[in-house]
């Protein structure tokens, strides 16, 4: 134990060092930035106005740190479809991943309880299980658009699907690998098949199941940023798109960030439902 | 009083082999229990123990034979008979005292909260498992594990308890307490005890019927011998009875020769529904 506490002190600071040498690369990299090459007042004019005051070039650390700052100053606000704070944004994403989510949440546990229970469903859906899986969940995308034709909806259908197939295979995989024992517990006492399943097999497989709804959670997050760029409107996808046009690289920078930041939010606070299941044996 | 309350008639059990042809592993064999009886059932490992003891819990249906509880056919498990079983089977995501609470529940599921967990308690303090109720199995030694098994079977107050080696993993200090301690609530409450042991000794103790088994595979019931030493027998006094080497030494016996050799030389009159029923006692001594 007495060599835990430094490890981890000395990792910290580590992290700090490998952050302060590549802000600094970053810095110097593009000290010269700001005053781009000349531009064809035409090209300018194509472009719009950011493109014209000196952003096309890349951003220094310093630029994007002032900006991160306004940003969070005002997460907020709302002045029309092209001009939403980051906040805001992030919350559109948010909302279409819980939807899309919840709902395979809700399809994919109980179907998964039953492919899981019995050996022939296992059986007979797994060839389109299997097929299904490795399908990129974009590739749905017309598909969606052209029967639900509402493009909000269309990205929640692309989540629902992307996240349903690691939730169904590890719920069924946990359900069908409950120890006999367990069963034969359960068994002896008479215990009734609901009780059964919300007793014995729903905690023995819980472990299992939340590593399925960890790796679903990540492939959403994933997911929403491309379909965003493609339906358009809202969301931290769109925004990326969008500040792309605007030729705004220090917001798409900015986006990055805070993707991988809420990525690894939404990843830890699975890890630590999973953790608060898993038994030790 | 019946002396068929379980009646195990002509049952086979016979398992898938990679050769094809499956095993048998036993196959017409028959044995009666009568109300209120403690029968042990010793043989070598593998012999098909387990086997007969899941049958009897319904866990495993037989490939040929019945089994009548009460004069009833038994169709799969019921909680008129608890089950202690060989790998202990708790619930690793509940606490030593939750799986015995579980067990009440199922019992008598309209029973308050506060009474299951009273009862379950009980249970756990008559195994002297007081202290360590909040733990969970994987926080507990081997034999305390084995200890809230029996604990869990008790708490239902089954009228048979089928047990798989219940003590085999316990020092002698806690496996006599609670070999006492089942001897005593068998006579106390009239309750049915199969149980299977490796243990002459403890067989010898607590046994009205010691059921001796063959070896497998096609393993038959060679005999029933019936323990010839008094109902109150004390554990420190047992060893001074005149008949208690003649029945050690016949099961001793058994154990390492005929245990093998009894296929090859079945008596003469041997009847696979009837094993006969011995009592080994020491010879009279001849009047001088
Ligand atoms: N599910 C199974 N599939 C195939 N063979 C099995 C199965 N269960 C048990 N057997 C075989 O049946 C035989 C009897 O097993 P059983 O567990 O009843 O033995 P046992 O007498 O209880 O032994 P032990 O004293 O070691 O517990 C063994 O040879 C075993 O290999
Ligand atoms: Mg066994």
């Amino acid at each position: 134990m007495s060599n835990a506490a430094p490890l981890s002190l000395r990792a910290g600071v580590l992290s700090l060092l490998i952050f302060v040498i590549f802000a600094l690369a970053w810095h110097l990299g593009t000290r010269g930035g700001p005053s781009g090459p000349a531009m064809d007042p035409e090209y300018a004019k194509l472009m719009g106005a950011t493109a014209t005051q000196g952003k096309s070039a890349m951003p220094g650390p310093l630029e994007v740190g002032a900006k991160l700052v306004e940003h969070l100053r005002h997460p907020f606000y709302d002045r029309g479809p092209n001009d939403k704070g980051l906040g805001v944004q992030l919350a559109f994403s948010m909302l279409r991943v819980a939807a899309g989510y919840g709902l395979a949440v809700l399809v994919a546990i109980p179907l998964g309880f039953l492919i899981g229970m019995s050996p022939l469903m296992n059986k007979a859906l797994d060839p389109f299980i299997q097929v299904m899986k490795p399908v990129s969940p974009l590739a749905w995308m017309p598909l969606a658009l052209y029967t639900i034709k509402d493009s909000g909806l269309s990205a929640i259908f692309v989540i629902f699907i992307c996240s349903l197939w690691p939730m169904l295979v590890n719920t069924a995989f946990g359900v069908s690998g409950v120890r006999k024992e367990w069963l034969n517990v359960a068994r002896t006492l008479e215990v009734g098949p609901w009780r059964r399943a919300f007793t014995v097999i729903l905690p023995a497989a819980a472990p299992t199941i939340f590593t399925g709804m960890r790796i679903s959670i990540g492939i959403a997050w994933l997911v929403i940023v491309a379909a965003e760029m493609l339906v358009g409107g809202t969301g931290i996808g769109y925004f990326v798109w969008n500040e792309w046009n605007n030729l705004s690289i220090t917001n798409v920078i900015i986006a990055i960030l805070l993707i991988g930041l809420v990525g690894m939010l939404l990843d830890q606070l699975l890890a630590r439902a999973a953790r608060a299941v898993t038994f030790p044996e | 009083m019946s002396n068929r309350f379980i009646a195990i008639e002509g049952i086979a059990r016979r398992f898938p082999s990679r050769g094809g042809e499956p095993v048998t592993i036993f196959e017409n064999l028959s044995l009666s229990i009568a109300r209120g009886e403690f029968v042990c059932i010793i043989g070598h490992s593998g012999c098909g123990k387990s086997t007969v003891l899941n049958v009897l819990a319904g866990l495993d249906q037989p490939d040929a034979g019945f089994v009548f509880i009460d004069e009833k056919q038994i169709t799969g498990p019921g909680l008129d008979r608890a089950v202690i079983f060989q790998s202990h089977a708790l619930l690793p995501w509940k606490t030593a005292l939750g799986n015995v609470a579980y067990a009440v529940s199922s019992r008598w599921p309209s029973l308050p909260r506060a009474e299951v967990l009273e009862r379950a308690q009980r249970a756990i303090d008559l195994v002297g498992l007081h202290g360590a109720e909040m733990k969970r199995p994987a926080e507990l030694s081997g034999g305390m594990r084995q200890r809230v098994g029996i604990a869990r079977a008790l708490s239902i107050e089954p009228k048979i308890l089928l047990m798989d080696e219940p003590f085999s993993a316990l020092d002698a200090l806690t496996r006599g307490a609670l070999q006492d301690e089942v001897r005593r609530i068998c006579r106390d409450t009239g309750q049915t005890l199969f149980m299977i042991t490796h243990d002459v000794d403890e067989a010898m103790y607590l046994a009205d019927k010691i059921v001796l088994m063959t070896n497998g595979p096609g393993a038959m019931i060679a005999e029933i011998v019936e323990n010839p030493l008094p109902q109150d027998r004390k554990r420190d006094e047992i060893h001074r009875h005149p008949d208690y080497y003649p029945l050690r030494n016949h099961l001793i016996d058994f154990l390492v020769t005929r245990s093998v050799t009894f296929k090859n030389e079945i008596p003469v009159g041997y009847d696979r529904s009837k094993p006969p029923v011995v009592r080994p006692v020491a010879k009279q001594p001849a009047l001088a």
